[in-house]
């Protein structure tokens, strides 16, 4: 089988695929990287979102090899070394922005992406920026108020604070 | 009055959740999550028919492939238990519903789409479905039978050749209320006749169902780890059912759970066979599902078709309803199919009101389409829109105010016995409906309106009530109803030596949050900080027994057990305490964390009694054993009955038939609340879906029974752009008179009560642009609206 090496939250990975294994079944399989979840075989869900040389993308709509030489970012990339949260994990957790959790590395992982290319997102951008990641369980009530609130902006007037 | 939670965080406190940590970080542990070394992986080989006969399964060529361990089909299961079901409904004329066999594999024939049919065990996942791919079947494809009322027509195909034909059961409910009921329609100044349809509905919980069989040849023990929310309750029917394995030797453990809705209630074929074939090939054998593969085996939800009739007098005064429903059971009965369009449905159809006489008929129905089960709410979301949109209906026939129509029937004195055999124990349904219009700004409805209209839109206000019961159920009365299991819960509570406490819960959390709420509760009681609590639950080696989490009853009936058993410990620390003060039991009191003497300032701290129960030096051994772990079972006496006012403002597009849905308030009594975070983020789901419903969702089936919507392409899962941000508020409070905590259950809420809110919004906001509409189906999508808009 061809060997694929990259680089996942800044340490060297290296492992043995089939030309049909995904970035995202690698991640978990090869590397024990669980964080990142496979929640559909449409890429619709956004459950595997990671970050690709610093670009937002869905791990299941690449294949492994592709990722050779990239600079892969996972959820378990995400907290300090000490294991302290982020400031977007931080506000998930203080705005109940998560359920069953299951979708929420890949919202964590495209909160990421959106405030770095828009610091300041309206509630419109937001929700329009999450298009691509599916929750079942809050509504996205908390998850859009998480990410405004991540970003620095008061969310105390949103409707049941 | 909503309590503040004090400063240990006990009741009331909306402490943020200890488990998002793990799920933050990348590191829960789904069951997707585990791998055991030397695991197969299964790959299932589904019908791609919805009816036909098996003639021939030929693996041999398969079994040539590389990596292939073995390959089951229905033949390795001949002799072995079918899946059972949990619940026996009695028609109309005192039988019992007709039952039919469930095989863990096909045998004989398929009856739809996603049946399986053989399982390929191999090295790996993609081993195993390239062998999938080779096994050769002749399958004699058979007409279905996909639409309800033709399934009953005489000569129509039968989905069970051994039945007499495929209607399940003919349920009347209360069968003596039926003429009563019809001459109370004879007599009505004004009748209100609805026809609708409560769609086909599929869970998706994010999370796909994974099966984990492990056997251990040496001890004989089994481990199934699997996406379920009551692994007891799996254990108990997937031993003593199907194969046969006494429960000390099976242990079912159901790690996090990506989220259930219902459908992670059921026990599943593969679950069966992942623990069957771990011991046939003796290796741990592991399923995946695919999303692709859950829409065509999770089981689906609704799928009602319903006329309703509402008789009033001259006062507009309810006199009787009448309803009439086709439910589909799909092809097979899956565990607690049959309550849902029963027990769950008819007996809630009194709603808020005090409506006299009620009569309900259900026909169940099978069909070859995917099973049909509980789906969050099950049973009563689809008695509320049929309640709530007729008396929308009859409130725009009549001219007179929908609120008011309301109003003027709601239920005011509790305990209340209605005619479909509940007794609400409390509720307010004015205060209720008092904080909703306190939340939605009625009297400036109309300027909205116009300027919405200023801009071409439409704009519409829907306003409901609804009530549920939750808290599943007093084992008795259940009993009576023919579920065939008990449903009371069971906790452990563990005192450790230093003091601190371990919870064991039959209560699945998957995503409600019980690992912060539970130890809430145990802090109130105890007066320590909850951060001395952990709760410990999805493990059948661990809780006693359970019977799960699903029908907003784990605070209700799971809490209620923990708090019984938290009693016990209370009370046997009072004895210790006693003894260390040398003080009558009776005058010892327990506060903040500590024993004291009545009237004294004598007094022993919480974790100085816990030590002297496991180093008993100076301890009272005569009159008790060391050690402090308390267990109780607690069986509800009645239901709980939470109950809200839901309102939802629209604007529909005329020259698209697009709603949009502007805002959104939910009103709810839940009781008491232990969690108010908690309990915000629970409706706030429960409305995401009931959007989900109201406006895009729905499964599909083509008439060869062929599944239309059978992916995230096909099946319009609603997304953060669909939705807005909801106003929620808890604050009308009538405690539930029957449990410990006075809490009623807040999960389904949202779900049950926000689509009958956002249908009478579309319907008002069509009736203002002159379209002399009462009702379009859900969802309401921009294609049913436009059709609706040209008559």
């Amino acid at each position: 089988m061809p060997q694929v090496s990259m680089t996942v939250n800044g340490k060297s990975a290296t492992g043995e695929v089939e030309g049909r294994t995904l970035l995202s079944t690698f991640l978990r399989e090869n590397l024990n990287l669980t964080g990142t979840h496979i929640g559909c075989d449409t890429s619709q869900c956004g459950a595997c979102t990671v970050h690709v040389d610093g670009k937002q993308v869905k791990s299941c709509t690449m294949l492994a090899l592709e990722a050779e030489g990239a600079e892969i970012a996972t959820i378990e990339g995400q907290a300090a070394e000490d294991g302290t949260l982020n400031a977007i994990q931080q506000a998930f957790q203080d705005h109940h922005g998560l359920q069953c959790g299951f979708c929420t590395p890949g919202m964590v992982m495209a909160a990421a992406s959106l405030l770095k290319e828009n610091p300041k997102p309206s509630e419109a951008e937001v929700r329009h920026h999450l298009e691509g990641n599916l929750c079942r369980c809050t509504g996205y009530h908390n998850i859009v108020k998480a990410i405004m609130a991540a970003s620095g902006q008061d969310v105390s007037a949103i409707a049941a604070e | 009055m909503p309590k503040d939670g004090g400063p240990n965080g006990g009741i009331g406190a909306s402490t943020t959740r200890r488990e998002d940590v793990r799920f933050l970080s990348g590191t829960g542990n789904y069951t997707d999550d585990i791998n055991i070394r030397g695991q197969a992986y299964v790959h299932f080989l589904r019908s791609d028919v919805a009816h036909g006969r098996l003639n021939k399964v030929d693996t041999s060529e398969a079994a040539k492939m590389p990596g292939v361990v073995r390959i089951f089909t229905g033949a390795d299961f001949e002799g072995i238990g079918g899946l059972p079901c949990g619940w026996c409904v009695t028609d109309k004329h005192g039988q019992p519903m007709q039952e039919p066999a469930h095989p863990v594999l096909a045998q004989g024939k398929v009856r739809h789409v996603g049946d399986p049919i053989a399982a390929v065990v191999a090295e790996t996942p993609e081993q195993a479905r390239d062998a999938a791919e080779m096994i050769e079947l002749d399958i004699e494809e058979l007409p279905a039978v996909i639409d309800m009322k033709a399934a009953l027509e005489d000569g129509a195909p039968k989905v069970h050749d051994d039945l007499t034909s495929n209607l399940c059961y003919d349920w009347g409910f209360v069968e003596e209320n039926k003429d009563a009921v019809a001459k109370a329609f004879d007599e009505a100044a004004h009748v209100t006749t609805l026809e609708l349809r409560n769609q086909r509905l599929v869970a998706n919980p994010m999370e796909p169902r994974v099966a984990i069989g492990d056997f251990n040849r040496a001890t004989g023990d089994h481990t199934l780890y699997t996406t379920s929310q009551n692994p007891h309750v799996i254990r108990l029917l997937m031993g003593a059912f199907v194969l046969g394995i006494p429960e000390h030797k099976l242990r079912v453990v159901a790690p996090d759970v990506g989220g259930g809705f219902g459908t992670k209630i059921f026990h599943y074929a593969e679950e069966a066979f992942c623990t069957f074939a771990a011991k046939a090939v003796n290796r741990p054998v592991k399923w995946t599902s695919s999303r692709s593969e859950a829409f065509i085996s999770d089981a689906h939800g609704r799928d009602h078709v319903t006329t309703i009739q509402l008789a009033l007098d001259k006062d507009n005064n309810f006199t009787a309803l009448r309803t009439d429903t086709h439910a589909n059971m799909g092809a097979y009965l899956s565990t607690f199919a049959p309550s849902v369009p029963t027990w769950l449905h008819g007996t809630l159809m009194a709603g808020n009101y005090k409506t006299p006489l009620i009569y309900v008929n259900v026909k169940a129905v099978f069909t070859n389409t995917v099973p049909v089960d509980a789906y969050r709410g099950a049973g009563r979301p689809e008695a509320t829109f049929q309640l709530e949109r007729v008396i929308d209906k009859a409130a725009r026939e009549l001219g007179v105010d929908p609120v008011e129509l309301r109003r003027q029937n709601f239920i005011t004195e509790f305990p209340y016995a209605t005619p479909v055999a509940v007794e609400y124990d409390t509720g307010d349904y004015h205060g209720t409906m008092d904080v909703l219009e306190s939340m939605i700004d009625r009297a400036g409805f109309d300027a909205r309106r116009k300027e919405s209209e200023a801009r071409g839109k439409l704009r519409g206000l829907g306003v409901n009530c609804y009530i549920e019961a939750c808290g599943i159920a007093p084992s008795n009365l259940v009993g009576q109803l023919g579920a065939r299991a008990g449903l009371y819960e069971s906790a452990t509570v563990r005192v450790n030596a230093t003091g601190g406490i371990v919870v064991m819960t039959g209560s699945h959390s998957h995503g409600q949050g019980h690992e912060t709420t539970f130890p809430q509760v145990i802090a109130e009681m105890i007066g320590i900080d909850a951060s001395m609590v952990e709760i410990e639950h999805g493990d059948t080696d661990k809780a006693p027994m359970g019977m799960g989490t699903y029908g907003s009853r784990s605070i209700a009936v799971g809490g209620s057990a923990m708090v019984r058993a938290a009693e016990k410990v209370i009370n046997k620390a009072k004895k210790i305490a006693a003894h260390l003060l040398e003080a009558s039991e009776a005058d010892i009191e327990l506060a903040d964390g500590q024993f004291s003497v009545a009237g004294t300032d004598k007094a022993v701290a919480w974790g100085d009694v816990c030590l002297a129960a496991y180093v008993p030096h100076n301890y009272p051994l005569e009159e008790i054993e060391p050690g402090l772990e308390e267990t109780a079972f607690y069986d509800p006496a009645n239901f709980t009955y939470p109950s809200g006012a839901y309102a939802c403002e629209v604007e529909v597009d005329p020259d698209t038939g697009k709603v949009e849905i502007l805002s959104f308030a939910a009103a709810d009594d839940f009781g008491n609340i232990i969690n108010p975070m908690i309990v915000d983020g629970q409706v706030h789901g429960g409305i995401g879906q009931g959007i989900g419903q109201a406006l895009l969702e729905s499964c599909v089936y083509d008439e060869d029974g062929q599944l239309l919507s059978a992916s995230y392409m096909d099946y319009a899962m609603p997304r953060a752009s669909d939705v807005p941000f909801y106003a929620v508020d808890h604050s009308s409070q009538t405690p539930c008179t029957h449990n410990p905590l006075g809490v009623k259950g807040c999960g389904e809420a949202g779900a049950i009560g926000s689509p009958p809110a956002i249908v009478n919004a579309v319907v008002d906001a069509l009736r203002s642009g002159g379209h002399d509409i009462y009702h379009v189906d859900m969802p309401v999508s921009p294609s049913r609206v436009w059709a609706a808009m040209q008559g």
